[in-house]
């Protein structure tokens, strides 16, 4: 291991760090950043043995990609929960489904529940001891739920395995 | 200050607004809590993205220089929000709360409280 790695572990954590601090204090002089670059170096060194090993991105672009997709449907989910809301209730239909999860790390598991959560019309409400499976809320069940269990199948779940290539 | 940043900032503003009333109309409408839940997890953050973006611009234009700590509170929001909705959904799967009659496949709640993979609708009336 070289000398900058054991002194900067997760550099993109720490280059997190030192941009959300130079956020929070709306300010680039030279006095931010150097103590933005100090809490940048110190925080990961303090939490490093609190760290779970996680599966990394492998492939960054395809995150960035992502991203955006699920920014976009988060907009659309928006529209879409709106007119439903406002709408007759008689059109809401709720339901339960369990969805099979090919994913088997924490990491990706975690991101893929957060985005059902974000996304049109699902909450996930709770994962299998397993991680085998994911159980999901639907605000307007489709007649078949097998669509519903594919689209997330599809859309999310195959984007995040190729990100994390597993 | 010139008149299309007015415009501008003044049609994130209603956007938002808007958005933020109907996620709590949601919250009066919908009739069980898993319902609810979806009303401020959504909405509020097109919502609140809308009237940040637009403080964002306004700040900007005031100050003369870009000001972005607006969007941390943005990131916050959509770091926060999916946790909070599943943990309230995880605890009113515990303490049993109401579902809306016409939910379906609600035996799903039995397996999903107890972290178990779901059972068939068949077996889990057999184990009722």
């Amino acid at each position: 291991m070289s000398m900058l790695s054991r002194i900067i572990p997760k550099p993109v954590t720490s280059f997190l760090l030192l941009v959300v601090w130079l956020m929070l204090n709306v300010s680039v002089s030279p006095g931010h950043i150097l103590l933005g670059a100090v809490f940048a170096i110190i925080i990961p060194l303090l939490c490093a043995p609190l760290q779970i090993p996680q599966p990394k991105v492998k492939r960054p672009f395809r995150a960035v990609r992502y991203v955006l997709m699920v920014a976009g449907d988060i907009i659309v989910a928006n529209v879409q929960v709106a007119i439903l809301v406002i709408g007759p209730m008689r059109r809401i239909k709720p339901g339960f489904i369990a969805v099979p999860l090919d994913l088997e790390e924490d990491f990706p598991i975690t991101i893929l529940a957060n985005t059902v959560t974000m996304t049109p019309g699902t909450l996930s409400a709770e994962l299998s001891k397993d991680k085998n499976w994911l159980y999901v809320h639907v605000l307007s069940m489709p007649d078949d739920e097998q669509e519903i269990i594919s689209l997330i199948k599809q859309r999310y779940e195959l984007a995040i395995r190729e990100i994390f290539k597993c | 200050m010139s008149f299309w940043v007015e415009v501008t900032v003044s049609v994130l503003l209603l956007i938002g607004g808007t958005f933020v009333l109907v996620g709590s109309i949601g919250l009066l409408r919908l009739k069980d809590i898993y319902c609810r839940l979806h009303g401020p997890t959504k909405a509020t953050t097109v919502g609140l993205g809308g009237i940040l973006i637009g403080s964002v611009i306004y700040m900007s234009h005031l100050h003369g220089y870009l000001t972005l700590h607006e969007l941390l509170i943005t990131l916050f929001l959509v770091i926060t929000a999916p946790v909070t909705a599943m943990i309230l959904a995880k605890v009113a799967m515990h303490h049993r709360a109401k579902m809306m009659d016409k939910t379906r496949n609600q035996h799903m709640v039995i397996t999903a409280r107890a972290q178990r993979p779901p059972e068939t609708e068949n077996e889990a009336d057999d184990t009722k």
